[in-house]
């Protein structure tokens, strides 16, 4: 099973390159949709335990060393998700070529399918490269002035996490001859006494991850990655690549190999809450619609680092069902944005108003949105923000659980801001002959808010069947 | 002796690397980041690692060196009053450097950090190269394929749209 989340991808870009002709071309989009749809089909039948002979029995030797849990399935689930609802964005935006993109959306999914699977920290290191190699070319595609400027500040910083990365890998290769995840962890917890190069190779580990996860401090490529990218890649950025990427990789890595090492957990932890102040509190001053959303990632990543930081089963679950969440209304909200410039021209917060009128549909999902990622019930962003402020508490980072909470005010101070500023108010002249977003932003934003509605008032039943499976 | 060599090529490495971050022509920086791979090589070769060293040597000395080159090439140099403008900012940006350089040596040498790597080496030299690419590694050779494939789609794809533009 495992093997085919590398292998289907793999295979849409040697069958579009293989019978390359002007055809074929035009079928891009549909084998786009093809992939990310049988990657959501198949993450299903993980997570419901269906068909699973079907799949579990293909299987090559080169990826017998890959594994799928629940946690798994819900990030693949995740990422064919909104790969799905960037191809759809993309399809529907002006003057923007499909082909590339949808290889490089075939690259960028086998990166994070490997991300996700593995259980060896350099083989992970391999498949995040894949994510970020792919991650440049994509934001640099636009060939604007500030887009190569954002996927070179995103190079840079990258490159710097590699090092880190890969020097940490070898440190911890050289002390205890292993590389798999449990193997490392159970030697980890077994040391008396820790040693100037491991303190060495956490240190070079914490900070690499972070800077692939966006955290504060290492967040200066996220706002011009982010907003500077052509709209269905920053959808994806935002929705998925950072958290498929690094944020996985961190709570994976507390998971599995740090679960003893209460030090570690208590740097992200830091970390974590660090980003959720400083991103909330950045977000307030921008007049940028995509800028605001960016800080905002930032702020949200600190929430899911944060419960990963507590160890339990019900801060892992809190975190992965924001990162969830996350990735469905920030998606949606990069959409809302995208569809709000292409109709406008503008995408400084002060040169619009009254939009609320003219795109009822964006108006009313980006406030469905907005609620989610601020923690109103009964929306899904609610109920794992508080699964993750009950598992702080729970766990004694006390003082951590009230500054989340608070932080939550300041994620509905800066949206009612951006809905108040966009939405809200008489449209102005300029305005008058605005239109509704074409059919394509719409689509993907109804999907994405339906999802948002769904998941929370539903959310008992998915915690009672989360809790069958054993999760919590 | 044998760390005395070593020391001095360390030496010069730093000095290499530093040259590649400072100096003003692109071209000549290229060809100091050339001898900076070709030390590092030479290095990695008398600490007991050919293999490194000959793929340092090759993919960072060689390949990366003639593709540095031909991009040079390639690009349009700045006028004398653009690089005038940049060469008055370039001193203020880099002057760290160095001094973070010496800082961090100067607190190396001085606390003399033990960094104890003989507990695994035994079980590492029983594994050849062959076997730890081919069989133990081989789902990183798979993704790194992958990395390069990326690589190559990206120049080919930006290259392809720019001279279409």
């Amino acid at each position: 099973m495992p093997t085919l989340f590398v292998l289907i991808p793999f295979i849409g870009i040697v069958l579009l390159n293989l019978f390359y002709t002007q055809g074929v071309k035009k079928l891009a989009f549909g084998t786009g949709i093809l992939v990310t749809l049988l990657q959501m089909f198949m993450a299903c039948t993980v997570i419901f335990q269906i068909a699973g002979n079907v799949f579990s029995s293909i299987e090559m030797d080169y990826f017998i060393s890959f594994s799928i849990d629940m946690y798994a399935a819900i990030v693949l689930f995740t990422i064919g998700l909104i790969s799905f609802i960037s191809l759809i964005i993309r399809r529907h935006s002006d003057n923007d070529e499909i082909f590339n993109f949808s290889q490089l959306i075939f690259i960028i999914m086998i990166g994070m399918n490997g991300t996700v699977m593995v259980n060896d920290i350099f083989s992970l290191y391999v498949f995040l490269e894949i994510t970020s190699v792919a991650s440049f070319i994509l934001i640099a595609k636009k060939k604007v002035l500030m887009a190569l400027n954002g996927s070179f500040k995103y190079l840079l910083m990258s490159s710097i996490a590699t090092v880190m990365i890969l020097t940490s890998v070898a440190i911890f290769f050289m002390t205890f001859g292993t590389l798999n995840y449990n193997e490392l962890g159970a030697q980890l917890s077994g040391l008396t006494t820790v040693s100037t190069q491991i303190i060495l190779a956490v240190i070079f580990l914490v900070t690499g991850l972070s800077i692939k996860a966006g955290l504060v401090p290492f967040h200066m490529w996220v706002p011009d990655a982010y907003s500077n990218s052509s709209d269905s890649v920053s959808v994806l950025l935002a929705g998925i690549v950072t958290k498929g990427g690094g944020v996985y990789a961190i709570i994976r890595l507390l998971m599995v190999v740090f679960p003893q090492i209460a030090i570690i957990q208590d740097i992200f932890a830091l970390l974590g809450i660090i980003s959720i102040v400083v991103g909330a509190l950045m977000a307030i001053g921008q007049n940028e619609f995509k800028k605001m959303l960016a800080y905002s990632s930032i702020s949200q990543i600190g929430y899911i680092i944060v419960g990963a930081c507590c160890g339990t089963p019900l801060g892992f679950l809190g975190a992965f069902l924001h990162f969830f969440n996350h990735a469905t209304f920030k998606s949606l909200l990069f959409v809302n944005s995208a569809a709000v410039e292409a109709q406008t021209g503008h995408k400084e917060l002060d040169k619009l108003q009254g939009l609320g009128g003219k795109m009822k549909i964006t108006a009313g999902t980006s406030a469905i949105a907005f609620l989610s990622t601020a923690g109103i019930p009964p929306l899904s962003g609610f109920w794992s923000k508080v699964i993750i402020i009950v598992a702080l508490w729970q766990c004694g980072y006390v003082p951590y659980s009230v500054i989340a909470l608070l932080a939550s005010i300041l994620t509905l101070s800066y949206f009612l801001i951006l809905q108040r500023k966009v939405f809200f108010g008489k449209p102005t002249e300029e305005f008058e002959n605005t239109k509704e977003a074409n059919k394509g932003f719409i689509t993907a934003s109804m999907i994405l808010a339906i999802i948002i509605v769904l998941v929370g008032i539903a959310f008992p039943f998915v915690l009672n069947f989360l809790k069958i499976k054993g999760l919590f | 002796m044998n760390n005395t060599v070593l020391y001095i090529l360390l030496g010069l490495l730093v000095f290499s690397s530093l040259f590649t971050a400072l100096i003003k022509n692109t071209l000549k920086a290229v060809i100091a980041l050339a001898i900076a791979s070709a030390l590092l090589s030479i290095i990695m070769f008398l600490m007991g690692a050919p293999l490194a060293a000959v793929f340092e040597l090759s993919v960072c000395a060689g390949l990366v060196t003639a593709i540095f080159a031909s991009t040079i090439s390639l690009t349009d140099q700045p006028n004398p009053e653009q690089q005038a403008e940049k060469n008055k900012k370039r001193l203020s940006r880099y002057i760290y450097l160095p001094i973070i350089i010496i800082v961090v040596t100067g607190i190396i040498l001085i606390t003399k950090p033990g960094l104890d790597f003989t507990s695994f080496t035994s079980t590492v030299a029983e594994n050849t190269v062959q076997n730890t690419i081919w069989h133990t590694r081989g789902l990183d050779i798979a993704g790194q394929i992958i990395v390069i494939l990326a690589g190559v789609f990206g120049i080919v794809i930006l290259f392809k749209e720019r001279s279409k533009n």
